[in-house]
């Protein structure tokens, strides 16, 4: 393969033809901050705040659609480049609601990390402001346009990963919104919930409805799980705080990556119904009568032993579950096999 | 997934998911991928997008099925004489791998007999699928290079689910699109942990790793390891298991986590079964209708409370973490291994680690995982040894069982038809939003799909004078339930489809008791129905 040796802020670089600039900087550790690119989807170049020096060209190139080439010299740390992207912020500004104290992205918003590093707190310009009507008449998520900053992120994402092509841009100028055809609700579209759009969101613009509210990102714990739905084995972090679970975010699994369908993403609210059960039952005259464990086991070892002296190992059959884990599995298989003495054992593999 | 296993000598798929992004042909059979496994479907999309051809099987017009380059709508149970057909096609064009069937493969004398008898017209008239189009498919599919079989429950469901699994193999095999990447058989599992239950044993025939209960070797290894004498007798099937307990020979059962009352084909006879049981112990989340049955109720605890492992569809075992506290107090492993001590087996187990190494130092193809290393990532089994890295691909040199099986198999009719008492057809599946059971007690999800909807046909729905809506009784020579309408034409006239995600409209009730001989699985697909307009 063709590979191109590139000088990027001193430091000398071999990569394949072909890399961006973006990339081949982010390889060796050098910071370019970008918003509208992302590493799953194509590269539009929409943002520009991902601009970079090179020498020869005339004017600030976008690095996450500029192809390295063999030679190329370039900086991404000079007064005009820090001046270029301090204005784009600027700009971005001028028409974003800046609530940040009670925003939900708050911590692990791109804008608001970019505004930090560039040293940005008001914008010079001011003009008008959108005035868009929140959309959160659907159970799963909160769409608040005003914040939007217009990426093609959630777009990208419906197309080119779940391929639904659900949202677009409308309008055009200042009115432009990101959204489902027609400029409709989310409920009233062909949207399946799958929580793509909301995963590749770099700010507050597309929000988890039933995580508004629970906690900063700061003080959620992250528990990397594998989901209990299909059998693909989508990877996801369960986000946990005081004890409870909140949330489900992407993070990056084998075989699922980031995304998930709307069973993985919002799915996890069975564990926290309700209706669980949470103490042993033991039948008595027809009636469920709340038990402790011991009396509870106490009583099955009893009348499986019973079982097994009158009738025989044979009398006695085990449903295993393909929802349980491998250990669970594991164990009940050795109870049957080793402790009761028979292979009666299945479990509903066919469904 | 006893087909695979005899051809092949193993149950799997053969590659791993990610194998369809680069796939250059994908043919899908029975399988409503975009719904039952989205993530497997927004990729297989995406590969259709990037230039990958698209065949898909299905009398319904799946999504997938919309954006194919062949969409085949085959007549319900007409899965083995349209895979016949192309094969017919193939050797007759003299398009088969000769160099992969004569070096890997046994048997092709009687898989040749066989196909020769399902010349393209005749394969036409069975499945209704033009003779044109059986040539172009079959051409496309033996010349394509990455060419990959998918499947799911549509073609396992079936009366001749294991055969229908067989001649996917056959096909497969005579054209050499096996062992490569970008190839193979892939039967796509619907539950989480549905390979791993079958890896772990959970089978009445094998102890974990596909080792079996009546070789005397393997018997005395696991006596060694559990210090007990082992039966070397198989063991009863989940329907076997029921007869038993109707009859009064299985009287005590210990159900862990499943709900076949709701889920198991034919469910009076389920119920009816566990009503004779003299003592039934059902662990579970919720109050489900099969632990109304117990005589003791074991909670559960969730995926999120105990720590583990989950085997996915690939083979690839990944871990599953405790996130938080059990409700019930304690995890299920724990319940289970009290229970174990308190009946002799004095092994006390600090941690599913402990459960896995021991299960692993038993089962050679799992030697090679532990915790430690699936940390992070995932390892596909076979991994024999600690620094083995996984076995994404299965039979790159050989079959699992030495050499692939042909088998001549023949079409078999669904075992019920329409006729005039029952004049439809019901077939039975998933959607997106569902899964099983537990999906309903998850308050987002019900709140948009909380309600079954039976698929008509719109020149049914004239015949019955229905619309969306309205409220129909689906009933069959077993049982009935009823069901609201949606009139769509991605059902053929006919057919009513429904899912069995909803506790109101017990769709099992009504399914066939039919099941396939050698897997025991219900044929949840095909049964004979007569549905009748409700008053709303
Ligand atoms: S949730 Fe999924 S389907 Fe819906 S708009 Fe977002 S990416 Fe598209
Ligand atoms: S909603 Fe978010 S992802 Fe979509 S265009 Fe706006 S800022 Fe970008």
């Amino acid at each position: 393969m063709a590979v191109a040796t590139v000088t990027i802020d001193g430091m000398t670089v071999q990569v394949p033809a072909g890399t961006t600039v973006l990339d081949a900087a982010r390889s060796i550790g050098i910071k370019i901050p970008a918003l509208c690119y992302d590493p799953d989807l194509s590269s539009v170049g929409a943002c520009r705040i991902c601009v970079v020096e090179i020498e020869g060209s005339r004017n600030l190139p976008a690095s996450c659609v500029t192809a390295c080439t063999d030679g190329m010299v370039v900086r991404t740390d000079t007064p005009a480049v820090a001046e270029a992207r301090k204005a784009i912020l600027e700009l971005l500004i001028a028409n974003h609601p800046l609530d940040c104290m009670t925003c939900e992205k708050s911590g692990t918003c791109l804008l608001q990390k970019y505004c930090y590093e560039y040293g940005v707190s008001s914008s010079p310009f001011q003009g008008d402001r959108h005035e868009f009507a929140i959309d959160d008449d659907n159970p799963f998520y909160v769409r608040d346009m005003n914040k939007c900053i217009l990426c093609g992120r959630c777009i990208r994402a419906c197309e080119e990963i779940v391929g639904r092509s659900v949202l677009d841009f409308s309008y055009r100028g200042f009115n432009t919104k990101a959204g489902p055809f027609m400029d409709t609700p989310i409920r009233d579209s062909d949207c399946v919930y799958c929580g793509s759009c909301i995963a590749v969101c770099p700010v507050g613009a597309l929000e988890e409805k039933k995580m508004i509210g629970k906690g900063r990102p700061w003080e959620v714990e992250k528990v990397r799980t594998t989901c209990p739905y299909c059998g693909t084995g989508c990877v996801f972090d369960l986000n946990v705080k005081d004890g409870r679970i909140i949330g489900v975010t992407s993070t990056d699994g084998d075989v699922n990556g980031r995304f998930l369908c709307v069973k993985g993403r919002f799915g996890y609210q069975f564990v926290q119904s309700g209706d669980r059960l949470k103490t042993p039952l033991i039948k008595k005259n027809g009636e469920f009568k709340e038990a402790t464990w011991a009396e509870a086991l106490n009583l099955i070892a009893g009348k499986f032993k019973e079982t097994k002296e009158k009738y025989g190992s044979d009398a006695f059959g085990a449903l295993s579950s393909a929802r349980c884990s491998n250990e669970e599995n594991y164990l009940l298989d050795k109870f049957t096999r080793a402790v009761i003495g028979t292979n009666n054992i299945d479990h509903c593999a066919r469904l | 997934m006893a087909g695979l296993a005899t051809s092949f000598g193993s149950g799997a798929m053969t590659n791993p998911i990610n194998d369809v992004n680069d796939s250059e042909l994908l043919f899908l059979t029975g399988t409503n991928a975009t719904e039952a496994h989205p993530i497997i479907g927004y990729k297989m999309r995406q590969a259709h997008r990037r230039g990958a051809k698209l065949i898909v099987i299905d009398p319904r017009r799946t999504e997938l099925a919309e954006e194919a380059d062949y969409w085949l709508q085959i007549k319900s149970g007409t899965d083995i004489a349209l895979l016949n057909g192309l094969m017919h096609i193939i050797i007759k064009e003299d398009l088969q791998d000769k160099k992969f069937i004569e070096e890997r493969c046994e048997n092709y004398e009687a898989l040749e007999a066989t196909v020769a008898k399902y010349d393209p017209e005749y394969v036409s008239e069975v499945t209704g699928v033009p003779v044109n189009i059986l040539y172009e498919v079959a051409r496309l599919y033996a010349t394509t290079k990455k060419a990959g079989i998918y499947y799911t429950l549509g073609i396992t469901e079936h009366i001749c689910g294991v055969r229908n699994v067989m001649s996917c193999a056959n096909i497969a095999m005579l054209t050499g699109h096996l062992g490569k990447p970008n190839t193979g058989v892939n039967p796509m599992r619907g539950q989480n942990n549905v390979q791993g239950a079958c890896d772990m044993g959970a089978l009445p025939n094998v102890f974990p790793g596909y080792q079996n209960v009546n070789n005397d070797e393997i018997r005395a290894k696991f006596e060694k390891a559990w210090g007990v004498a082992l039966d070397g007798k198989v063991g009863l099937k989940i329907p076997e298991m029921f007869e038993g307990a109707n009859h009064g020979t299985v009287k005590a059962m210990f159900i862990l986590g499943e709900n076949p009352v709701l889920t198991d084909p034919n469910s009076n006879h389920i119920r009816s079964g566990l009503k004779k049981l003299e003592f039934l112990v059902v662990q579970e989340l919720f109050l489900t209708e099969t632990a109304e049955y117990a005589d003791v109720i074991l909670p559960s605890a969730s995926f999120a409370e105990c720590d583990g492992t989950f085997t996915g569809t690939e083979r690839r075992v990944q871990r599953v973490r405790q996130a938080i506290v059990p409700l019930p107090g304690q995890a299920n492993w724990q319940t289970l291994n009290q229970m174990m001590i308190r009946m002799g087996c004095l092994t006390n187990y600090k941690h599913p680690g402990e459960i896995w190494d021991e299960m692993a130092s038993l089962t050679p193809s799992m030697a090679g995982i532990n915790y430690e290393r699936i940390d992070k990532d995932g390892l596909v089994w076979p991994c024999p040894t600690c620094d083995h890295p996984g076995t994404p691909i299965l039979h790159t040199a050989t079959f699992s069982r030495g050499k692939g099986l042909f088998q001549g198999i023949e079409h078999v009719p669904p075992g019920e038809m329409p006729d005039q008492d029952y004049p439809f057809l019901l077939n039975t599946g998933r959607i997106l939003q569902h899964y099983n059971v537990t999906t309903p007690y998850s308050a987002g999800i019900m709140t948009l799909w909380n309600e079954e909807y039976a698929w008509v046909n719109p020149d049914d729905a004239c015949e019955l004078d229905v619309e969306t809506g309205d409220r129909i009784r689906v009933s069959s020579r077993r049982g009935e339930c009823s069901s609201k309408v949606r009139v769509t034409d991605r059902v053929p006239k006919g057919m009513v489809w429904m899912s069995f995600h909803y506790t109101a409209s017990q769709t099992n009730a009504v399914t066939s008791h039919i099941l396939d001989p050698t897997s025991g699985t219900g044929e949840y697909k095909v049964c004979a129905v007569k549905v009748e307009k409700l008053a709303s």
